[in-house]
């Protein structure tokens, strides 16, 4: 996979506290990147820097294989955390004045705009002063307003915030109809069911150090604890079996008709249809899969290890 | 460059279309307007009436040798009170009546009863003509003959000759040029706060909007900054030659229709021709000669108002350009209105001084305080200014310019380092020592 973007040795401090410590990881092209990190880590900081707001002290960002520009700008579509519009400027007024500040001209404007006005089903906001919206409508405008010029590059951060399920759930769908037709999304976000949902890959940032970065499916395995769950149609008392130093059983509850066994594999080098194949003598089997760790999970986990560090 | 544009273009359109702006542009030249035009209208008005008013004289002194004029007459009563003559002033038609007791040469009061409160006008009259009389009564009384008095009476006007380097004389008259400077000085002042502050509150208003963050991703802050000041800039300039060609229409208009049925105010009405008029008009009431009046637009003509405009539109331009980048830095760096406070009195303390003193440095336009704060930049734009109608050595004003355009670059980028620094940032009380740190920072 192409890298669109490369974060090569960046580093940034304020006075003498330190953002961002050497972080590096790519982006490739036409993924969902989650970039993930407790408060306070650092994110916003690499994300301006990203947006060329800020100049990193060392290292360097590269856009499709060069020095990033002034002029690519253009290609990235960007929605800060703190965000908001002129409370007393008109909607469409508004996005055409911030479309062109991106470089489209009026006309360009105006045609993607009466887009994703249909689309959105707001034209009749058009000539409404953004103070007369409420929240959830004014993240819709800032929403239409950062992928106007159809950026191939798009950053947002903490873009879930403040919306209500409906509102997060059409941008959701939004931005895997973008990903299909190819654009890269950055986002930034402490909901982690989200990244689950969306992300293809995640950076992790603690204490201004990348400390985790990758596919999220490579992660899980990374992380897994070859936890297994079996569900037993009826009533099973005996699930010990022949191999039992090879595992031990941390759940075993009783659900309806069904017996949920959690088994952790003690040996790792047990493969699944092995620990299936001794269960089949136990008892009926409904269901059998491997439980991955989940973001949250890892993310505590990580965490905690490099604080601890 | 072009996104320079655009935001100048919006920060100058949302600015002008403003009901404030608006307002502000109608009633600035109303109230200036009304300054010229409203004395003329109050003089109309009074002329209109003749004004009789019935003398009781005690004193048997003034029987009719009250100077009259066009429109006050006087009617002396014989042998009736007071009282009774207060009793005929519906009857009679009389404005007031005019009591003389007979013990006013020792003790000078005189008492005018009328039902209206008689005008200003009258009581003048009154009191000088019955002041002069008296006087001329106990002049001769001492045997002095009143024409001496009157001849040797004297009134010294000062008419300065200004030699100039090149060996031409002009003749100056500084009180009309006094006026000049501090309605210019005030002028520049006055518009150097009112579109700074704008600058500053701009800034803000992004920055509680949370609106900044979007806009620097697409352009850098400093054109953003730029951007503000000079569409703001802009704003100004308009509602300058708005209020300038505004305040000349209405003025042209009003005393037009005011003055219609007037044969000498019939002719076409042009900017001097008016403002003759109101002088002329002014002068009827103060009494002053003419030679007086021709001698003050002598002097009028005197002031180079080529090089006053030029002047003007100069150190308005870049004193407000210099001052509005501090705003704009000041703006940035806080996060509400209410926090701007120590930062704005180091910036509004030079303005104020050149204020404090204008009346020094128009009455010495020349001194060493003159001098070096028409040198200063923060205070140059107000100060030179105030000196520039009095006529100011070209080197002075080179030096003076210089400086102002070097401060100017100076404070740009000053505040371009605070301002960048500071509208990305929220929620923390910004300190003198942070500041430094911001532009110390890379």
């Amino acid at each position: 996979m192409n890298q669109i973007l490369t974060i090569e040795h960046i580093s940034k401090s304020y006075g003498t506290k330190v953002a961002l410590d050497d972080v590096s990881f790519p982006v490739h092209e036409g993924t969902i990147l989650g970039l993930l990190g407790p408060n306070g880590a650092g994110k916003t900081t690499l994300i301006r820097i990203i947006n060329q707001i800020y100049i990193a002290d060392k290292g360097k960002v590269y856009f499709r294989g060069k020095p990033i520009r002034t002029d690519d700008i253009i290609s990235f579509g960007y929605l800060p955390e703190e965000r908001g519009l002129y409370k007393k400027m008109k909607v469409g007024e508004q996005a055409i004045y911030l479309a062109q500040l991106k470089g489209l001209s009026r006309r360009q404007a105006l045609v993607e705009l009466k887009y994703w006005f249909d689309k959105f089903d707001i034209a009749s906001w058009w000539d409404k002063k953004i103070e007369e919206l409420s929240k959830g409508m004014q993240q819709k405008v800032q929403f239409i307003i950062s992928v106007l010029h159809k950026p191939s590059v798009l950053i947002f951060d903490e873009p879930f915030s403040g919306f209500d399920p409906i509102n997060a759930n059409l941008i959701k769908e939004e931005l895997l109809a973008m990903k299909k037709n190819g654009v890269t999304i950055m986002l930034s976000t402490h909901n982690m069911a989200s990244v689950e949902e969306l992300c293809d890959e995640i950076v992790l940032i603690n204490s201004s150090k990348n400390v985790l970065n990758g596919n999220v499916l490579q992660i899980k395995q990374q992380f897994k604890e070859h936890i297994y769950e079996v569900v037993f149609k009826g009533f099973v008392n005996y699930i010990d079996l022949a191999h039992r130093h090879q595992y031990e059983i941390i759940e075993n509850k009783q659900e309806f008709d069904n017996q949920i066994v959690k088994l952790k594999l003690l040996d790792t080098s047990i493969k699944s249809n092995t620990l299936l194949q001794a269960l089949l003598d136990v008892g009926e089997i409904v269901s059998f899969r491997e439980l991955l760790p989940s973001m949250d999970e890892i993310f505590i986990k990580v965490v905690k290890q490099t604080n601890n560090q | 460059m072009k996104k320079i544009r655009i935001i100048v273009a919006r920060e100058y359109i949302t600015r002008v279309r403003k009901k404030s702006f608006i307002l502000m542009t109608i009633i600035g030249p109303i109230l200036m307007a009304a300054l010229f035009v409203v004395p003329v209208w109050i003089s109309t008005l009074e002329d209109d009436e003749i004004k009789k008013i019935a003398v009781v004289d005690s004193s048997q002194l003034f029987y009719k040798i009250i100077p009259e004029t066009e429109k006050i007459k006087f009617e002396y009563l014989n042998n009736v009170s007071l009282l009774q003559a207060e009793k005929l002033i519906a009857t009679n038609n009389y404005y007031a009546v005019l009591y003389i007791p007979h013990t006013v040469l020792s003790t000078p009061i005189v008492t005018i009863s009328s039902p209206k409160q008689p005008s200003l006008h009258v009581r003048m009259h009154i009191m000088s003509s019955l002041s002069s009389l008296i006087e001329s009564f106990k002049l001769v009384k001492n045997n002095i003959d009143p024409e001496v008095i009157q001849s040797v009476k004297t009134d010294v006007k000062v008419s300065v000759v200004k030699l100039n380097d090149d060996g031409t004389r002009e003749i100056k008259s500084s009180d009309i040029q006094m006026i000049v400077a501090f309605i210019s000085g005030l002028l520049i002042y006055f518009f150097i706060f009112m579109y700074g502050s704008q600058v500053m509150r701009g800034v803000i208003e992004e920055k509680t909007n949370r609106i900044v963050e979007v806009i620097v991703s697409s352009v850098k802050p400093f054109q953003l900054m730029m951007g503000k000041i000079i569409g703001i800039a802009m704003v100004g300039l308009t509602q300058f030659v708005l209020w300038g060609v505004l305040t000349f229409s209405i003025v042209s208009i009003v005393s037009g229709i005011l003055l219609k049925d007037k044969n000498i105010f019939e002719q076409q009405i042009n900017a001097q021709e008016l403002m003759q008029k109101q002088v002329t008009l002014q002068m009827k009431n103060n009494d002053l000669e003419m030679n007086e009046l021709s001698v003050i637009f002598d002097s009028i003509k005197m002031i180079d108002f080529g090089v006053m405009i030029a002047s003007f539109l100069f150190y308005f331009i870049f004193g407000y350009l210099m001052y509005s980048a501090l705003f704009a830095a000041i703006g940035g760096a806080v996060d509400n209105e209410a926090d701007t406070q120590q930062f704005l009195l180091p910036i509004t303390i030079p303005l104020i001084l050149a204020i404090v003193l204008m009346s020094n440095i128009t009455t010495n336009p020349e001194g060493p305080i003159a001098f070096w704060f028409s040198l200063i930049p923060l205070t140059s734009p107000v100060v030179m200014m105030m000196r520039i109608p009095f006529g100011v050595p070209w080197i002075e004003v080179l030096i003076s310019v210089l400086l102002l355009i070097l401060t100017f670059l100076f404070t740009t980028w000053l505040a371009g380092k605070i301002y960048k620094t500071g509208i990305l940032l929220y929620g923390k009380k910004v300190t003198y020592k942070d500041l430094y740190q911001w532009i110390r920072n890379k």
